[in-house]
């Protein structure tokens, strides 16, 4: 009953919070509730028994991406935008496509439900595979250790595109 | 009892929320965030199924979607500025230099 309260709780936070994120005219109010869907999403985790990646959402999302973005949106001037018009002239065409994207969703979630009856699984013994963090870290520097490197290469790539990107140009690149 | 299909539900309803975000907004930072509900939406049900098959495999995978959101989050913001500096402006249909 718990499991419920908190599934719809998290989940009716989340999907409000996601619809005020592409409706609003203000991009700031837009950033806010991002974070509410952003903490949502990390209960919905928490829901899932997923504590690490919770917290990963928590910090790495809220505390570092969503910081991003407002701080990007207070360096580029916000007062124009709020005045210009929100939506594209395309909206229209937007809506049927993203009905379409609806129906075909719902369609495979109608014909897979069968699937999702899966075997049950005898959850191993806590004390045997350990927390959930320990688990997931084994896993990453086990089995995933090649990914796991990989992701870090794309870190630094991001970092000095980010970089490069919105660096002042010399005088002498021009 | 809370079963994997309500989580694929929430994941597809915030996919198609962050969907729409990306085809009817104008403003760049919108269109960012739209692709950060979408994310958000893929790592609900790699979760979802992660717990269902108790398996940790799931959560790895949702850790490298996050990682890769940070790094696009990175990388996009910065050409946000780069081009906002270069045409004052964050609607996405004036900037059509590559338009043909």
């Amino acid at each position: 009953m718990l499991e419920l309260i908190l599934f719809y709780t998290f989940g009716a936070i989340a999907v409000i919070s996601g619809i005020l994120v592409i409706t609003r005219h203000n991009v700031v109010h837009s950033a806010a509730f991002l974070g509410a869907t952003l903490f949502a999403v990390a209960g919905i985790f928490l829901t899932l028994h997923a504590e690490f990646v919770a917290g990963v959402q928590v910090i790495v999302y809220v505390g570092g991406i969503l910081v991003l973005f407002v701080f990007v949106i207070m360096l580029i001037a916000v007062e124009r935008s709020v005045h210009e018009r929100q939506y594209n002239k395309q909206w229209t065409i937007a809506l049927i496509t993203s009905a379409i994207l609806i129906v075909e969703i719902a369609y495979g979630l109608y014909r897979g439900r069968d699937s999702l009856v899966l075997p049950a699984v005898v959850p191993p013994a806590a004390a045997a595979a350990g927390g959930n963090s320990e688990q997931v870290g084994t896993a990453l520097y086990t089995s995933y250790l090649l990914p796991f490197e990989i992701a870090s290469i794309l870190l630094l790539v991001a970092i000095v595109g980010a970089v490069v990107l919105s660096k002042k140009r010399t005088p002498a690149e021009e | 009892m809370v079963t994997t299909f309500h989580y694929l539900l929430l994941g597809a309803a915030l996919f198609t929320i962050g969907v729409i975000g990306v085809l009817t907004r104008r403003n760049i930072m919108i269109i960012l965030m739209s692709i950060e509900l979408m994310m958000n939406a893929v790592n609900i049900n790699l979760i979802a199924f992660s717990n269902r098959l108790q398996q940790v495999t799931g959560q790895v995978f949702a850790i490298f979607v996050i990682t890769v959101a940070a790094a696009e989050a990175a990388v996009g913001l910065g050409i946000v500025i780069a081009m906002f500096k270069n045409k004052e402006t964050m609607n996405i249909n004036e900037i059509d230099l590559m338009k043909w």
